[in-house]
């Protein structure tokens, strides 16, 4: 791809990006949010046309001027959010589009077959003929590559593909890409997480604001060297260092339970601490942090704040309590996508906001103003959808729509998820301001080492129960805890 | 920088602009002479015949029965009498009522000094033979107000038939808009304008039919409309405690009131209610018809509640997306019973008045209407998905139907062709607004 040009109305996404890629190789492509990652892929998939510039597939210069153009020339693109149809089966979806048939009729047989050996060459041992809604993230994810290889791909690209896979499912990815690989194919690698890109890739290039400031083999550079190309800046830790003082008891859960996902599960959080809870995907964290918020009701247990048992049935109680909980997933939970940034930060706040019913839209908006400014939230009109922000600004959103609530409890599910190297700095000095003023924070995360960096103590969990503590979390390795996670240990 | 809610966006310029597009078409296709009224005529008219028609000649002014030129003799009639002219007699009735007066005179042996006619009463054959069948008249003036070019679609008249004609739907609609933003749909509101008129008008004809009190009236409209409100309340809780989808709630509410509205009657239909069963539709209120302050009233009300309170938010926050506004601590399920008992409220006054307007309440009214009230709120630009709307739009939308309607009448389209066009402006109500949210027509066609 050689100084692709790509505007969009009132911004110039892309300003002569150029990208190389060789047969078998992964070349990681890294940025910011909103660096022109995904509006480059696009290029690629023939979703977007570019103004200037052009694509070449050994040599020969194409025109990709639509998604099925960009099929044919062998390119896959693998979404984020998966396209998969959730009741078809497995097999089904990998030959959605270009069914096999025999006088006219679907070939069921010769389509489950292809797909088993499709499986089978990736060394993933999914069911073809199961509906995609009963399989895992990870597992879907499986079934967009082999679709992929389905229709003799040469070029694949992966946006974010372990955004929302646990470590274990993350090295079982890892292991398909460098099979990949082995077959030659090529693997244009789009991820946050640096530790992956050195894992994995040949060479990496950095786009930053439309345009590449970097480019080079993986052996040459550096993690500091990559997040000072995507920021602009140096930047000297991945963490930033906190001076609060951990308090007295501020919430106690004693035996919360819920049937099939949370199993007795007690714990103390203090007032000015941050408590990692760490576990693999579906050991019940998310759960877990959605009885503390009264979104699933508990089958038994208690919560106590400040000693006194409170009620929380459903989340209206738990925010009125002071527990407020920032779900895992910011679009279909966190956020209403289709209505301003403004209006989410209002919601649940807008019994301060005026009298009685009536709504005082002058208040809402100078407070929400102040959070904007104060969180460094980017945006042009505080009416702007907040579908159309970055990830990491919708993330302050939500933040500052709990700040205003001024709860004392803070459950942070995957903060970070999807965010930016910038952002998430941000996101921790503000968890950091956070217990600075003496609330609490209980941090759930996939990623290990943002777990320990950010956590004073840290539980592990493991099917729903908690199977460990680590009191101090600057101290614990990656191993112990995964080999806790893992249930290794006994 | 200064940030501002804007209280209309590019699309509701849009739809405004549509409707006053229709509004001018109509007029110019339905441009017609007219005869002059208003005060101003009225004035010339007495001042001619103060000048020009001396004392001790018989003036007749002369209007046709329940028409602008009745109306009109009759304020010409009362002008004059006040000014202390003598001799002069008003007439409003038919051509027969206006010789019946001449034949009277001719016996009295008295003088005709003018004649003053206004609209249709001008165009009587009786005035252009009075010369010939009555010679010894001759030397009387025959004036009328002068006639001006004026859209028939502008009449004042045509106007309040216009909001006559849609009052009904407009105010259903306010609640289907709420109930819509919140992703639901009602289907029964349709069988529900039955039910209130029928429950209504049962009340009166048992507090004594055409003798009841203007208390009765009152009372069988409050339970009308308590019996509606109660019904929202039911498909409400249906919805939001049962999570069962709101179409098939409401479609059996549909079939259930319709049938109790039949039971109710046992099939027949009510008119033994007094005078003072219209008031409701017909009355005026300081010279204002009832349904225009009505119309206005609520619609008022309804904008303020969505968007200056905490509950209108709420409104589009589950439509937007339920989970989240549960998780942000909002009461989803008062919130959706809340939205089906005001569409039931609003269903519930729509019928009174509906029977109001016609005076007798029928089990078997408003067929259909349900799509029809569904159809202004979706041309007013609210979002079948949910999330997004305005009430205003939706008054708009209604009156887009409205003006449709009643200008393809006045050109004398015949009923089917009607129907077909309003289909057609449905679709295209439903594209503009895919075309505005995905940017243009052209994005719109690309799939992009």
């Amino acid at each position: 791809m050689r100084d692709i040009v790509k505007s969009f109305p009132g911004v110039k996404a892309l300003k002569g990006v150029s990208l190389t890629l060789n047969t078998g190789e992964v070349l990681a492509l890294i940025g910011e949010n909103g660096a022109g990652k995904s509006t480059l892929m696009k290029t690629l998939g023939g979703i977007h046309q570019p103004d200037s510039g052009f694509i070449a597939i050994e040599d020969s210069q194409v025109n990709l001027n639509s998604p099925a153009a960009s099929q044919a020339m062998g390119i896959a693109l693998i979404h984020q959010e998966f396209s998969l149809a959730p009741n078809l089966s497995a097999a089904d979806n990998i030959f959605l589009g270009k069914e096999r048939g025999r006088f006219g009729l679907l070939d069921r047989k010769s389509e489950v077959a292809k797909a088993d050996e499709l499986f089978d060459l990736l060394g993933i041992r999914i069911d073809s003929q199961s509906p995609c809604s009963e399989l895992t993230v990870a597992e879907q994810q499986s079934v967009e590559i082999a679709r992929a290889l389905s229709s003799d791909a040469r070029i694949i690209v992966m946006d974010e593909p372990t955004a929302a896979l646990s470590q274990q499912e993350t090295q079982a990815l890892m292991r398909i890409v460098r099979e990949l690989r082995r077959k030659g194919i090529a693997i244009v690698y789009i991820s946050h997480r640096l530790e992956e890109v050195f894992e994995l890739a040949n060479r990496v290039t950095v786009l930053r604001d439309g345009e590449t400031v970097g480019e080079c083999g993986i052996e040459e550079t550096s993690k500091g060297q990559l997040i000072e190309w995507m920021v602009g800046r140096p930047l000297n830790e991945e963490f930033p260092e906190r001076d609060a003082k951990i308090g007295s008891v501020c919430l106690t859960a004693e035996n919360l339970s819920r049937e099939g996902s949370v199993d007795g599960v007690s714990f103390q959080l203090r007032s000015g601490e941050v408590l990692g809870i760490a576990g693999l995907v579906g050991s019940g964290r998310t759960e877990l942090a959605r009885l503390l918020f009264g979104a699933d009701r508990s089958d038994s247990g208690t919560i106590r704040l400040r000693g006194e048992a409170v009620d929380v049935g459903q989340p209206a109680d738990a925010i009125g309590s002071g527990i407020c909980l920032l779900t895992e997933d910011r679009k279909s939970q966190g956020l209403i996508l289709i209505h301003s940034a403004l209006e989410n930060f209002g919601l649940p706040n807008l019994k301060e906001f005026g009298k009685g019913v009536f709504i005082n839209h002058e208040a809402e908006q100078s407070a929400f103003r102040g959070y904007a400014s104060s969180l460094k939230i980017k945006l042009s009109d505080p009416l702007q959808r907040v579908g159309n922000l970055s990830g990491g600004n919708q993330q302050k959103v939500v933040i500052a729509k709990w700040l205003q609530n001024s709860a004392d409890v803070f459950i942070f599910d995957e903060p970070t998820r999807g965010i930016d190297v910038g952002a998430k700095y941000e996101i921790y000095l503000l968890i950091n301001q956070l217990v600075g003023e003496g609330k609490s924070v209980i941090l759930i995360s996939s990623e290990l080492p943002e777990v320990m960096g950010m956590s004073d103590r840290i539980l592990v969990m493991k099917e729903g129960q908690v199977c460990g503590e680590i009191p101090e979390a600057k101290k614990a390795t990656q191993e112990s805890v995964m080999r806790m996670a893992l249930g290794a240990d006994n | 920088m200064k940030w501002r809610i804007p209280k209309l966006s590019f699309g509701d310029y849009g739809m405004i602009v549509a409707l006053m597009g229709l509004c001018l078409l109509f007029s110019i296709l339905t441009l017609n002479r007219q005869s002059g009224f208003g005060a101003d005529a009225e004035d010339s008219l007495v001042e001619v015949t103060l000048e020009r028609v001396p004392d001790g000649r018989f003036v007749l002014v002369v209007g046709a029965d329940n028409t602008e030129s009745g109306a009109f003799a009759e304020n010409v009639f009362e002008k004059l009498v006040q000014l202390n002219r003598n001799d002069v007699e008003l007439i409003v009735g038919s051509p027969r009522d206006l010789r019946l007066a001449l034949d009277s005179l001719r016996e009295k042996d008295g003088s005709l000094g003018a004649v003053l006619t206004s609209g249709d009463a001008s165009k009587w054959l009786v005035l252009e033979q009075i010369e010939r069948n009555y010679p010894e008249f001759s030397g009387f003036r025959l004036e009328s107000p002068r006639e001006r070019l004026w859209p028939d679609f502008l009449k004042a008249s045509n106007l309040l038939a216009i909001v006559e004609r849609i009052v009904v739907i407009a105010i259903i609609a306010i609640g289907m808009t709420m109930v819509i933003i919140t992703g639901g749909i009602d289907l029964s509101v349709g069988s529900l304008i039955a039910l209130s008129a029928v429950v209504g008008a049962t009340v009166v004809k048992s507090m004594g039919g055409p003798d009841a009190s203007g208390f009765a009236v009152a009372l069988g409209f409050a339970a009308g409309i308590a019996c509606c409100g109660s019904i929202g309340l039911i498909a409400g809780g249906l919805v939001s405690r049962f999570k069962v989808a709101a179409f098939i709630v409401t479609l059996g509410i549909m079939m259930m009131a319709r049938g109790l509205a039949f039971m109710t009657t046992g099939g027949f239909s009510i008119d033994q209610v007094p005078d003072s069963f219209v008031w409701l539709a017909q009355g005026r209120l300081l010279g204002i018809p009832n349904t225009v302050i009505l119309l206005i009233l609520i619609y008022s009300i309804a904008h303020v509640f969505m968007t200056h309170t905490r509950y209108g938010r709420y409104i589009y926050a589950v439509g937007g997306n339920a989970e989240a506004a549960r998780l942000a601590g909002v009461p989803i399920g008062l919130v959706i019973a809340l939205v089906y008992t005001v569409s039931g409220l609003t269903a519930g006054l729509g019928g009174c008045l509906q029977a109001s307007m016609v005076r007798a309440a029928a089990p078997n009214m408003a067929n259909m209407y349900e799509l029809y009230v569904i159809a202004a709120v979706v041309v007013g630009g609210t979002s079948l998905s949910g999330g997004s709307g305005r009430v205003f739009g939706t008054l708009i939308g209604a009156f887009i139907i409205a003006v449709i309607q009643n200008g393809m009448n006045l050109l004398g389209i015949k009923s089917y062709a009607q129907m077909f066009t309003l289909g057609c402006v449905i679709v295209l109500a439903v594209l503009l607004d895919k075309a505005r949210q995905s940017g243009g027509f052209k994005a719109l066609f690309l799939g992009r």
